[in-house]
């Protein structure tokens, strides 16, 4: 009778466990990613756009599942002990109070864990943080509340501002609404990007999900990033520190063209010829236009 | 624990019904009985808990889907936020798992008979209702241009919470925290002293029961931590005035970030003032239901302090995205990762408690069951954000919010409940309808669940946080999160529904032990409710009783 139990407990126990890490490791990491913006109904990252981000999506699968192997754990263990020591099952309990191999047991095996995660995560925290030789510089200033970009090598290209565009406007531009901005901020492909960020009130953070980086605009202070966009295209990132009431409404839009495209554009003080400018809404649109 | 005199109900002259209890007034106004006190601050816990949660069901409720439906306008979504949060972590945890049940059974643990400064501790209660009119205050006076309440988040980061909220609902925020600092500072010293001094012949510190170890550890954790807060608040009030100073203004030398380092300084030993007393709670519930001592029970205090002293050195893995130097950013991600061991060692030792027990799975068990399971989960996606490098992606998403949420609102407060159902009878006197708290538990594990996992979805898919509108592509999970506010809100009834049968309609007495043969501490040796005064002999534990 009393082994039955145990068996019982047992299929449980591994029934709900594997089960349990089928869900969390392989259907988490299997959702459909947003390219450059989020998707509908999405569970997973955004698609990695830059060298950063694959790193940074590798680091995130391995601890899933890591993490994902310990619930699954915790909970087919918390099963089979909620089945095989019932009361019913087991009436008399035992009076075990220590188990000195069991407790070194199980302060160690989280150390190799940690140590196992802190490998790769650091090498992810150093390849992402310290600055490779970068080619183009761009400043990004927050504000309450839009962000304004300049480019302190080109002095000819004007500030840009880059403002919302409210639920009419992004409708029409066949763009999403609360990303969409007005005018992008415009950069080459396959080039290391040094973004420069600060504030000139309240603070903000600089973000976009699918190139892994988001930094904090901090009023007096001048924080550095960079990126690496690996293809052409928009990507859109969201203010991401509380900065008033707007906070939710000064979206980031980064358009990424060809090394030839960001010459002709900056030779052309911010602008794109008539082509390329169709299918990018007031990009390059300067303060002054305004 | 066996304690001598306490073996059986105490002689009629220290009976609970003629033991000299002063008259209404007197004795729940001026207060200086540790019981009667502990009661009042789950009380004040209770109204703090409905006034926080109804702020997050308005949140819920606007974030059913996009466009902004709920709120005259985005400023007040954002004071919802910040004062849910503040009313959350300041007047409902801290008062429930400290005020409450480390005022009623911290004394009777450890075998005194009240706390050390009784009116201290009278002082430190009165403080919080003061400090929670000042709070509530706060949203009927201007903020700043944009309406009344301070819409800052409860980090009060400057400049938004300096020169963005020049009206004086801050300040009344800042005199509201600083009142709720000094009452913890109080309650702190009065727990450390009473603790120290109090405990009865033969109660060795080896011998105290884990919740009193809990709140040891927890009351040195406030006293190192909160006159920071005090003194950082006090910062945020100088640098407030016109023409005062400016500490975190850059324009005149000052530095926006020091705040944020001072904040966390507080803000991270804060999360585990709110923890440890639940973990110590549920130390007692799974000893008691699984009728077994705790297992590895100085691991499980030890594993306490270690937690206490590494969460004073983890506090910048809040700040990751501040622009901080990248080896400071590899130290704190390294210490931040240790944590992960000593919680370990709790989450093992109470498996192992349970391993060859005779479990009886009563409401309290489990609630400290959910609370084994769901600390697990939130303190596993603890790990994915203590790295630097993927918490770029994470920071300030949803993911971090769906976290703490999980360590919180299903930690902390599932802790809360599980203490709350555990010692309803002794407290009381009476005891609860099973089917009324049952579904209280099930309706309340399902709808935080449904709340809060799916919020994980809208991080990794990039939904930052703190924002009242939000692109479509992240309305399906949002939706569902919203649904899980009903159900937690239903759950939120049954547990009324359980106090109005229990307190007032039904009053079925309970007797000195009602949990039977696991319940060893020395609580379980008085009457239920105790005697206004107990322990008029001090109980003697012996060499051989264990802890």
């Amino acid at each position: 009778m009393r082994s039955k139990n145990t068996v019982i407990a047992l299929i449980v126990a591994v029934v709900l466990a594997v089960i349990s890490y089928m869900i969390l490791a392989f259907v988490g990491l299997s959702g459909e990613r947003g390219e450059g913006m989020p998707v509908i109904g999405g569970f997973y990252l955004q698609e990695a756009e830059t060298p950063v981000m694959e790193e940074l999506t590798k680091v995130y699968n391995l601890v899933t599942y890591i993490i994902a192997g310990i619930v699954a754990f915790v909970l087919g263990l918390m099963a089979f002990i909620m089945i095989r020591f019932r009361e019913k099952a087991n009436p008399v309990p035992s009076k075990t109070t220590h188990h000195v191999g069991l407790e070194i047991a199980w302060t160690i095996a989280p150390v190799l864990i940690l140590l196992w995660i802190a490998v790769p995560s650091m090498n992810l925290l150093y390849n992402q943080d310290v600055i490779k030789d970068t080619e183009v510089t761009v400043k990004a200033v927050g504000n309450t509340w839009n962000w304004s970009y300049t480019y302190p090598d080109h002095e000819n290209v004007e500030e840009i501002i880059s403002n919302p565009l409210d639920k009419t406007q992004s409708k029409a531009a066949g763009k999403p609404y609360l990303l969409a901005t007005d005018a992008a901020l415009v950069v080459p492909v396959d080039t290391n990007v040094k973004v420069l960020v600060t504030s000139i009130n309240n603070m903000h953070s600089w973000t976009v999900p699918s190139f892994g980086i988001k930094m904090d605009a901090v009023p007096g202070i001048i924080n550095e990033t960079w990126f690496r966009a690996k293809r052409e295209g928009t990507f859109y990132g969201q203010c991401s520190e509380i900065c008033g009431i707007k906070h939710y409404y000064m979206p980031i839009e980064v358009q990424v063209v060809s090394k030839a495209d960001y010459a002709k554009w900056i030779a052309n003080d911010g602008s794109f010829t008539t082509t390329v400018a169709q299918n990018n809404l007031g990009s390059g649109q300067t303060a002054a236009q305004k | 624990m066996v304690a001598l005199p306490g073996e059986n109900t105490p002689p009629a002259t220290s009976s609970y019904d003629d033991d000299g209890k002063p008259g209404f007034f007197a004795r729940w106004f001026y207060s200086t009985n540790h019981k009667d006190i502990g009661t009042l601050y789950l009380i004040f816990a209770i109204i703090s808990g409905l006034i926080g949660g109804f702020l997050s069901f308005m949140m819920r409720m606007e974030l059913a889907q996009p466009g902004i439906d709920f709120f005259q306008n985005e400023h007040q979504y954002l004071v919802y936020v910040s004062m849910h949060g503040l009313i959350m972590i300041f007047f409902m945890v801290m008062p429930a798992v400290i005020g409450g049940f480390g005022n009623w059974f911290v004394p009777i643990m450890i075998g005194a008979p009240d706390m050390a400064f009784p009116r201290m501790n009278n002082l430190s209660f009165w403080l919080l209702p003061t400090a929670l009119i000042c709070l509530l205050i706060s949203f009927v006076v201007p903020g700043n241009a944009n309406g009344n309440g301070f819409g800052g988040s409860w980090v009060m980061y400057p400049p938004l919470s300096t020169t963005g909220h020049p009206g004086p609902a801050f300040d009344f925020i800042i005199i509201g925290l600083l009142a709720a600092g000094f009452s913890s500072i109080f309650g702190a010293i009065n727990f450390i002293t009473t603790i120290l001094n109090m405990r009865a012949p033969g109660m060795t510190m080896h011998k105290m029961p884990l919740f009193a170890w809990s709140v040891l550890v927890t009351a040195f954790l406030l006293l190192l931590a909160l006159p920071v807060l005090a003194a950082s608040l006090f910062m945020l009030f100088t640098d407030r005035i016109p023409g005062g100073t400016g500490f975190f203004d850059p324009a005149r030398g000052g530095d926006p970030q020091m705040f944020q380092h001072l904040f966390w300084f507080f803000g991270h030993p804060e999360v585990y003032i709110m923890i440890l007393p639940a973990f110590g709670i549920v130390s007692h519930i799974v000893s008691t239901f699984s009728k077994k001592p705790i297992f590895g029970y100085l691991g499980m205090a030890y594993a306490m302090v270690a937690i206490g002293v590494v969460g004073f050195v983890v506090w910048a893995h809040h700040m990751y995205t501040v622009g901080m130097d990248v080896n400071l950013k590899a130290y704190f991600l390294a210490a931040t990762l240790v944590i992960a061991v000593p919680t370990g060692v709790k989450i093992f030792s109470w498996l192992a408690t349970m391993w060859g027990g005779s479990i009886r799975y009563s409401i309290p068990m489990q609630w400290a069951l959910a609370f084994i399971f769901l600390f697990v989960v939130g303190g596993v996606t603890g790990v994915m954000l203590a790295n630097a490098g993927v918490d770029a992606y994470l920071h300030d998403t949803y993911y971090v919010v769906a976290h703490f949420h999980y360590v919180l609102s299903m930690g902390a407060v599932f802790g809360i409940f599980a203490g709350f159902y555990y010692w309803f009878g002794k407290m009381f006197g009476v005891q609860y309808n099973k089917w009324l708290a049952g579904a209280h538990f099930w309706l309340f594990f399902v709808g935080v669940n449904v709340i809060f996992f799916p919020q994980h979805f809208l991080g990794l898919n990039g939904m930052p946080r703190r924002y009242v509108d939000y692109p479509e592509e992240f309305a399906i999970w949002n939706q569902v999160s919203s649904m899980g506010a009903w159900i937690t809100l239903a759950g939120v009834a049954f547990f009324f529904l359980m106090l109005i049968e229990a307190l007032i309609l039904n009053r079925k007495r309970v007797g000195d032990n009602y949990w039977g043969e696991g319940a060893t501490t020395l609580e379980w040796t008085l009457s239920s409710p105790p005697p206004y005064h107990q322990f008029n002999t001090l109980p003697r534990i012996e060499e051989t009783d264990g802890h």
